[in-house]
């Protein structure tokens, strides 16, 4: 076993580099999986189902066979059989599509409508007549639903910890905030659209697809086809948005297998916005219970965290919220909880911070209206409360560097002149207020492979499959690789999203920088070995050039645990109008510790696009379940507003020099941190604005007029 | 051939004219990428609800979305390919890349031709939601170019940095006009 590489000395790491493909992304050149032709590509439109819970009686396919164009309708009478068990993280029975009558919830595949084009496609599908079996449905979510449980084990499930003795601490607390909050479903809304083309040539299984780890896709597809992992190719050169949506369910490329197996022609399936709102995972709503006992001055006896959230019959997701309590704050004893309850409901999954976002607006309210009660500084009562090690677990920091983001946010936000007072500030019509919150997320790395090879004209190429969904990923291997060999960015071609090129973690977890990191410095290292071992100097290199592999997999397994986490402080300043109910966000400051940062052009936009997520999280975005129909009544983007333009003031966000070789790349991930506690400063602004307290999001203009109620 | 089902008409977009015969419920969006493989026009929602697909309709812009290709026979269109000159980028394209003024880049067409317009409102003295005082010509500001761009959804939130973008192209032309 060989020791893991030191990071190199850097020059092209930590200098703003304009994006590799930004000349393609504003002169429309770079093409998504819907906008590349193919020759005889046909269409499939996706037909959901209208009814919440119940079985599918009949489907008239004659009359859709029978208009021009269309090619096939499968539905499943006549589906390919699919090999249970298959799934990205455990088996996931959403993947099983088409393969029995049962409908789960409203807006689950019931047929595709394949065609020659996309109107013919769409008008099948529109015209295609299905009767069901109507039953009895739930849709309702509530905490205190009698169908509440415990979540199953599974490798993601945070375990429930009881830890001290909570009970006598909350006794013994001179303090204690008891609250209920809750967020609504919310939904990622990545604006492309998710798009798979399949097609069958020289005996491969080629798909073209949207998505966050085109290895992974590749790896589900084949068991769930039972094919040769070495027969299906997955590729996904530009990918519009994710947000954690595009990797874990996959109804699109699925059905554009099936229908090219087939039909023996390349098919297209895009799902439509409306359909995003139910076939790709979700934030589910979340109830949560905080409960803070502290003394006098602050310092936290108990930490109780219990957070219930909606799954579907289908698969169990629950929204792991106490991830942010399991590391935030110091205290003697700990209680948190997990639970969930199963509906006749779309299937959650993982969304931009999932767990932290709805997490750090609970536990971060919290604090807010401890610090109140206590009569001390929010930023003080944090630093009263800063842990030695990990507060559940035990474990070292790998780097904790909180307090010093909390610092310096509060030194260029100007929080030392703020006056705690809530509801004293106007301007004009407006109720002016400032709120902070703490942010954190884990620092994950997944094993990894990559590939280098020096090419005979003195240029390398790198191969990995990572995925650019718009964090600039390839612009940022483009650095470390050319660091790592010591040469310039532009002698270092990039290739990414291909399965072929093997393992290689999701652009996922903010894990996806770091774990391709580690992985292209350990191929460089071998690399640059063999080269120097080679006889003769670069000039002589073979025409098919040098080309060296590595693959982390044991060196992840070699680590030593720590508790790793990137940190970040949140600062927003509001004005309300209390006569409108009107929230309008007038700043935002974030200041994070996130280890190395590669390229901060691209870097400060990812913080400031998660931002923009928790100000949306805060004030905008919520599905409204229509219990009389067990659909949502607001799918689309007319109904779910996310942040427009003029939603968004100044936000800024920077951070601070932090060194930790934990991952030896020096990276600790920043896709989704910038989310995490935005919500709550907001909320806790809205709070020192008027002296009315949030904890139910949004915080609409009903909920302001109403004083926060639910 | 011209049926009750579809009909020859002939497109000029981005200065070149195209004749071809099209099921009259395609729209002008799925014209230009299925038929004429012009892809950089993106398609967020289909339904006028997110601005991805906004192109150049007689230098006014359109969700192409919602407009039939039928309806638009004999208009110029202007798509996001047809900005750049030659291999000099558009102004705003140019700022575009220099800002950051994205990150997936799926709404970024859509973002460029509307700010494209906007410049052109601006410049017409086109007053908006944002403007104070209707009777005066409207600022190039932050503020005004926020309130007209909020048409073009960026999931990615890049707002902030496309805000610069467009007010930076948007004085340079000031200047240069
Ligand atoms: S695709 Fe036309 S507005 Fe969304
Ligand atoms: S850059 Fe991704 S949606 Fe705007």
């Amino acid at each position: 076993m060989t020791t893991p590489a030191a990071p190199p000395r850097t020059s092209a790491t930590g200098t703003p580099h304009t994006r590799r493909e930004g000349r393609a992304k504003v002169t429309g050149e770079a093409r998504y999986t819907g906008d590349i032709p193919f020759a005889e590509l046909a269409h499939g439109w996706l037909v959901t189902s209208t009814v919440a819970r119940g079985r599918i009686r009949s489907v008239d396919t004659d009359t859709v066979l029978a208009m021009p164009g269309v090619l096939a309708v499968l539905h499943p009478g006549n589906a390919l059989r699919l090999t249970p068990g298959a799934g990205l993280m455990g088996p996931d029975a959403n993947l099983q599509l088409l393969q029995d009558d049962r409908v789960p919830h409203v807006g689950w595949p019931v047929a595709l409508v394949v065609a020659e084009t996309q109107e013919q496609a769409r008008a099948g599908a529109d015209a295609l007549v299905i009767t069901y079996d109507e039953e009895p449905y739930d849709t309702a979510f509530r905490a205190d639903h009698p169908g509440l449980r415990p979540t199953a084990p599974s490798p993601l499930a945070m375990p429930d910890v009881d830890q001290g003795d909570p009970d006598a601490e909350l006794a013994a607390s001179a303090v204690v905030v008891d609250r209920e909050y809750t967020t609504p479903e919310e939904f990622h809304n990545a604006m492309e659209p998710h798009a798979a083309m399949a097609r069958w040539e020289n005996g491969r299984l080629e798909v073209v697809d949207s998505n966050q780890g085109s290895y992974a896709v590749a790896q589900v597809l084949a068991a769930l086809f039972s094919l040769d992992a070495d027969t299906v190719r997955v590729r996904s050169e530009h990918v519009g948005g994710g947000f954690g949506s595009k990797g874990l369910r996959l109804p699109h490329t699925v059905l554009a297998v099936m229908a090219t197996t087939i039909l023996h022609r390349p098919v297209r399936v895009v799902l439509t916005r409306r359909q995003m709102f139910s076939l790709v995972g979700h934030r589910p709503a979340t109830a949560q219970r905080v409960r803070l006992g502290a003394d006098a001055d602050g310092r936290l006896r108990v930490v109780e965290h219990e957070t219930a959230s909606p799954t579907s019959t289908v698969h169990e997701f629950a929204e792991q919220s106490t991830r942010h309590s399991r590391t935030l704050y110091a205290a003697d004893a700990f209680r948190l909880r997990t639970r969930v309850v199963p509906l006749d409901v779309p299937t959650p999954g993982f969304m931009r911070a999932p767990g932290w976002a709805p997490g750090s607006f609970a536990v971060e309210s919290a604090m807010d209206e401890l610090a109140a009660e206590v009569g001390v500084d929010p930023i003080a009562l944090r630093l009263r409360n800063e842990p030695e090690t990990g507060p559940v677990s035990g474990l070292p920091f790998s780097s904790r560097n909180l307090v010093a983001c909390l610092e310096e946010g509060a030194r260029r936000f100007g929080w030392a002149d703020r006056d705690p007072r809530p509801g004293v500030r106007r301007d004009g019509r407006w109720l002016l207020g400032t709120g902070v919150a703490a942010a954190a997320h884990s620092a994950g790395v997944g094993a990894s492979t990559a590939a280098i090879t020096a090419e005979a004209d003195g240029t390398y190429t790198v191969r990995v499959t990572a995925a650019d969904i718009g964090t600039g990923a390839r612009t940022a291997l483009g650095q470390i690789a050319a660091d790592a060999l010591e040469v310039s960015p532009e002698s270092v071609r990039i290739r990414i999203a291909d399965s072929d090129f093997g393992l290689a973690w999701l652009a996922g977890g903010s894990m996806g920088t770091a774990s391709w990191a580690w992985a292209i410095n350990e191929a460089a290292v071998a690399l640059r070995k063999k080269l120097a071992d080679l006889p003769g100097d670069m000039a002589d290199l073979p025409p098919e050039g040098v080309t060296a592999h590595a693959d982390t997999t044991e060196l992840l397994a070699a680590r030593e645990q720590r508790e790793s986490h990137g940190y970040g402080a949140q600062f927003a300043e509001v004005a309300v109008d209390p006569a409108s109910g009107e929230v309008r966000v007038r700043r935002m400051l974030g200041i994070f510790a996130v280890g190395r940062v590669v390229n901060p052009l691209t870097a400060r936009n990812q913080f400031i696009g998660g931002m923009t997520w928790g100000l949306s999280m805060a004030l905008h975005e919520e599905g409204v379940r229509d219990d009389a129909s067990g659909g949502l009544a607001n799918g689309d983007l007319a109904g779910y507003h996310v942040a427009a333009n003029a939603d968004v003031p100044l936000i800024e966000a920077d951070w601070i020099d932090e060194h930790d070789t934990y991952n030896p790349s020096g990276i600790k991930g920043l896709g989704e941190i910038g989310i995490v506690g935005g919500a709550a400063a907001v909320a806790n602004a809205v709070w020192h604005a008027t002296g009315v307290r949030h904890r139910h999001l949004p915080i609409s203009l009903e909920r302001v007029l109403s004083g926060g109620r639910r | 051939m011209t049926s009750t089902r579809s009909t020859e008409i002939s497109l000029r977009v981005n200065g070149e004219t195209h004749s071809l015969t099209v099921d009259n419920r395609t729209t002008l969006l799925d014209a230009l990428r299925e038929r004429l493989d012009l892809t950089g026009t993106k398609k967020g929602c289909d339904q006028g609800q997110c601005g991805a697909c906004t192109v150049l309709l007689d230098r006014q812009r359109v969700n192409s979305c919602l407009q039939l290709a039928v309806a638009a026979e004999g208009r110029d269109v202007t798509t996001i390919e047809g900005l750049a000159d030659g291999e000099e980028l558009h102004p705003v394209q140019q700022a575009f890349v220099d800002l950051d003024g994205y990150q997936c880049g799926y709404c970024t067409p859509g973002q460029i031709c509307s700010a494209v317009a906007v410049i052109e409102e601006l410049a017409r003295e086109w007053p908006s939601a944002a403007t104070d005082d209707v009777r005066r010509p409207p600022a190039v500001s932050e503020e005004e170019i926020r309130e007209r761009m909020s048409g073009n959804l960026c999931r990615c939130g890049a707002y902030v940095n496309i805000v610069r973008a467009v007010t930076q192209a948007a004085k340079n032309e000031q200047v240069n006009a």
